[in-house]
């Protein structure tokens, strides 16, 4: 009998235990909720916002469910004939307050999802007291399996890693060269998807000088795990001193070369003093199939990568 | 083609699965022909048209399934947690994370609990079979071999590797060359077929073949969670039918619908896919709370909470999962106005889903609750889907949705839905309806660890991975090269096995009580607590289900007629039974789709057109196939019914 009523009870605490054990993980510092620009602090908001919600629920079914099992249960030492109702089939009132409930919270999350939305399709707002800056322009083209970072007012290309300046909004125009993948910096901002043939387009932005993690998201075949790229978030002096090193010392990017780079596979970081955006644009319907009708025979073989994956990792 | 182009090589661990599937073949066979089982097997299984014998069927190859499934799982799991092992590399882990997904909604899931319906349904409403038993049988077939097909990818010719959302143009023939992606798309063609043909059956068998009396609204909820579940297959299926089909023409014949050449438009996949894919998650979660429903009112002794407000919210969640398609996609860039109106149709869904949790809680309000095996898995499902539920709804949220999509928060909350919701639902009700199959029950002791083991494993697994999410692990990344989300990964591989075990030792409580459980004399096996109609059958239940249909008029007919003492037979109203014939015609002709699905994942086309001619001159056959049926003599009857019940 004791045996039965303390697992009873364990049944309502077992999940209660797992939060209190886990939350300690909060010390890890999770990216997405150590926002380093506006974008993702305006997520993080969100989310810390909706978390509330969702405490709420929980404390309130865990609590209703734990009561329900302790006070209920068939063997509890001195239950009353009166807390056996077996006819009880409904309550219109009670019904009425638990759907109207729900509503109301569902409008509540509503309201500030909708703003941000909307809020995200621009660029961030300035912070207080500075001047409004015009977004750099930055167009992010991910290829199997590895990311073109243009920059066609600076007149530079990198690959596999970007530069940007602090406190300006970057204007990212996302596409493809061949499948779909998307682009997400988590300590900057959500991510959005890269496409062939379209463009899309995605503005983030960083207060903080740093070096940043950034990856393709979306599961793009055997080179996935290695499509991965640096932010380097440093201030408009900094930045303006790469991108003339950068215009100064790199060669300028051929149509060979890009063919040989855009290939199925893996290559290194690499810069150069103009852009590929000179010979084919891949978010046009002419670019979309630029990359599979040179290289069809390519994505068939098999790339080694986890030896590559694990030099670079675990040295 | 030379043999060594079709089989796969290279792979130990492959090599090892080519020895043990050839080891259980010839055992198999072995013993089937040593025991002289082969008629038996024929007569009594692979001819019938019997709804009992084919949800057991539906059952046995889903827990088959579950067990290839997680055994992929855990293969992951490892990977994840031992990084520099190098288990698995990228290519290998991409094929078995696929089949993993594939395997565990369209050959578990599904089948688990069309298998419980199939079984349940005609019992609970009163009927004598399906409205269609060939058809049924049909469907099994094709079930089965769909599954087979999907199944042998990973020795014969390569298992997919695009993941099981099969996004183009990554799964078109330019980047996906071989038959990998072939075989998911014909595996999930054929059965498909038999999908759409259960829900046809089981809606028309629903809404005309329930007991004089019953109105839809006193019907069983899991009869009402199966109806409402027929209307999305029947809605929802051809999505998928017809997407797949253009797929399969894109592959094979060069067609350019889903790819970056000839203008075409690999993003219409992902709008067609998740058509049929958002609706097909509430076909997998509706019945599961239908079991769910059933389990708690039994065991808490007690009328269901809200019926009314139960069916509606059914109702309305199934109408709403064709609203909501987009929110898988948020991040394609649809605009603000697009995303709002899928993100409050979204949240939208909490509403009746919250109200049917509200229901559950108050039918446990002043009840007399006994914990058995079905109850544990019903109760522990409420506190675990909240967690699910909620995440679902910050997922709903589109601008956070933006930092959680193809991370491993989404991962971690489709697995507290699927796992919390539709397997806990699969063990709740085979545990729960066990006694009505096969005659005893599941040995509760044993059934208790399989459950502490599952549940713990279950969070042990898959909390630790929203945390992970929100560190920016994204999903399908075969490698964890970042070293904070190791030691959460190898927690969640810790729960993984947890569950494994689980499973090893539920598997074990089928043997066991098979050779030790007591054998069931009465009809009502949970102390006489059954409140629907399939509790007031004999066990083992007669091949015509009622000996003479009850008059129902209530939602729980069998507690009024135990008060009144009476039981569903009534000797003077005895009439001959009509019932189908058993045919072995669905398996043979689902055998020449099969081949000719094979035909067309290797591309051999005279193979295809030879096993359609089959299919085709299988149906010819079936037109001109004029066997009503037989009928049982009421003499028959008497004798079985009157040893059943002691009279």
């Amino acid at each position: 009998m004791k045996n039965k009523h303390l697992r009873s009870r364990w049944l309502g605490l077992l999940p209660f235990s797992l939060i209190l054990f886990l939350s300690g993980c909060g010390n890890l510092e999770m990216t997405v909720l150590n926002p380093k620009g506006p974008v993702a602090q305006s997520q993080y908001d969100l989310i810390m916002y909706s978390l509330w919600f969702m405490l709420g629920i929980i404390v309130v079914v865990f609590g209703l469910f734990a009561f329900m099992l302790i006070k209920y249960r068939a063997n509890r030492p001195g239950r009353k004939e009166s807390d056996y109702e077996p006819n009880l089939h409904g309550n219109t009132m009670i019904e009425i307050v638990w759907t109207v409930i729900p509503l109301i919270i569902v409008i509540l999350l509503s309201i500030p999802t909708v703003t941000t939305l909307f809020d995200l399709e621009k660029a961030p707002e300035p912070a207080d007291g500075q001047e409004p800056k015009e977004p750099l322009v930055i167009h992010a083209t991910a290829a199997d399996w590895k990311w073109f970072f243009s920059y066609p007012e600076q007149d530079i290309e990198t690959v596999n890693y970007l530069h940007i300046p602090t406190d300006r909004p970057i204007e990212f125009m996302l596409t493809s060269a061949d499948s779909m993948s998307a682009l997400w910096i988590p300590a900057l901002g959500g991510q959005k998807y890269n496409m062939a043939g379209m463009m899309t387009k995605l503005y983030l932005q960083a207060d903080e000088e740093g070096v940043y993690d950034g990856r393709n998201s979306n599961f793009n075949g055997e080179g996935f795990a290695a499509q991965t790229f640096k932010v380097h978030a440093e201030s408009e002096e900094d930045f303006n001193s790469w991108v003339e090193e950068i215009q100064n010392e790199a060669p300028e990017l051929t149509q060979e070369q890009y063919n040989e780079l855009v290939k199925p596979g893996l290559t290194d970081e690499a810069s150069f003093s103009s852009t590929h955006l000179d010979f084919v644009n891949h978010a046009t319907t002419d670019g979309a199939d630029y990359v599979v009708e040179r290289y069809r025979e390519l994505y068939g073989e098999k790339i080694e990568l986890y030896d590559i994956d694990r030099e670079e990792t675990f040295e | 083609m030379h043999i060594t182009d079709i089989l796969v090589t290279g792979e130990p661990i492959i090599y090892a699965a080519m020895v043990s599937i050839a080891l259980v073949t010839v055992a198999i066979v072995f013993l089937l022909t040593y025991f002289k089982k082969w008629g038996w097997l024929w007569r009594e299984w692979l001819t019938t048209v019997d709804h009992k014998k084919i949800g057991i069927m539906y059952i046995l190859s889903a827990l088959a399934m579950l067990f290839r499934g997680g055994m992929d799982a855990m293969m992951m799991r490892v990977q994840l947690a031992f990084p520099n092992l190098g288990f698995l590399d990228s290519q290998h882990y991409n094929e078995i994370f696929t089949t993993h997904g594939t395997i565990m909604i369209i050959f578990m899931a599904m089948p688990f609990l069309i298998g419980l319906m199939n079984i349940i349904v005609p019992l609970q409403i009163g009927a004598r079979d399906f409205a269609f038993p060939y058809l049924n049988a049909l469907s099994f077939w094709s079930f089965f071999f769909g599954a087979m097909l999907f199944n042998i990818s990973f020795v014969i010719g390569g298992s997919p590797d695009a993941g099981w959302t099969s996004y183009t143009p990554l799964s078109g023939a330019a980047m996906s060359p071989g038959p990998g992606q072939n075989f998911y798309l014909m595996g999930l063609q054929l059965s498909g077929i038999g999908t759409l043909a259960t829900g046809i059956n089981l809606m028309v068998t629903i809404l005309k073949m329930r007991a004089p009396g019953m109105k839809l609204f006193h019907m069983p909820i899991f009869t009402w969670s199966t109806l409402v579940t027929c209307f999305i297959i029947v809605f929802a299926f051809p999505i998928l039918t017809v997407a797949l089909a253009l797929l399969t023409i894109d592959r094979i014949f060069g067609s350019q619908f889903f790819t970056l050449t000839g203008e075409g438009l690999p993003m219409m996949w992902a709008n067609l896919f998740w058509m049929w894919g958002h609706p097909e998650v509430y076909i997998v979660i509706l019945p599961a709370f239908g079991i769910f429903s059933e389990v708690i009112a039994t065991f808490a002794k007690k009328r269901l909470f809200g019926y009314n407000a139960m069916v509606w919210s059914m109702i309305i969640i199934a109408l709403l999962s064709f609203l909501v398609w987009v929110h898988h996609f948020f991040t394609m860039g649809a605009g603000a106005f697009v995303n709002s109106v899928f993100s409050v149709s979204t949240m939208l869904i909490a509403v009746p889903t919250g109200v049917k949790i509200f229901n559950w809680l108050a039918t446990l309000y002043k009840s007399k609750i006994e914990f058995t095996v079905p109850m544990l898995w019903s109760l522990s499902f409420i506190p675990s889907f909240i967690l699910g539920g909620v995440t679902g709804v910050m997922l709903g949220m589109a601008a956070a949705d933006y930092q959680f999509h193809n991370s491993y928060f989404l991962v971690a909350h489709f697995h507290y839905v699927l796992i919390a919701g539709t397997v806990f639902a699969c063990f709740a009700g085979l545990v729960f309806w066990y006694p009505k199959m096969f005659g005893h029950k599941m040995n509760e002791r044993i059934g208790k660890w399989a459950f502490w083991l599952f549940f713990a494993g279950f969070h042990v697994c898959f909390f630790p991975q929203y945390f992970l999410g929100l560190d920016g692990m994204p999903r399908r990344l075969f490698i964890t090269n970042i070293a904070e989300w190791l030691p959460l990964n190898i927690i969640s591989t810790v729960g993984a096995f947890g569950m494994g075990l689980g499973f090893a030792v539920f598997v074990y409580n089928i043997y066991y009580s098979y050779r030790y459980s007591e054998r069931e004399t009465t009809g009502d096996s949970w102390n006489g607590n059954g409140r629907t109609l399939e509790w007031a059958t004999t066990t083992p239940v007669p091949f015509y289900n009622f000996a003479t249909v009850p008059y129902v008029d209530e939602i729980d007919p069998y507690v009024r007629m135990k008060e009144e003492g009476k039981t569903t037979f009534d000797e003077t109203k005895l009439k001959p039974i009509h019932m189908p014939s058993y045919t072995g015609q669905p398996i043979i002709m689902m055998s020449f789709l099969g081949l000719a699905s094979f035909g067309l994942i290797f591309e051999w086309i005279p193979v295809a057109i030879a096993g359609l001619i089959g299919g085709v001159v299988m149906m010819i056959v079936r037109s001109f196939d004029y066997d009503d049926g037989y009928y049982v003599s009421v003499e028959e009857i008497k004798r079985i019914e009157r040893k059943a019940r002691g009279l």
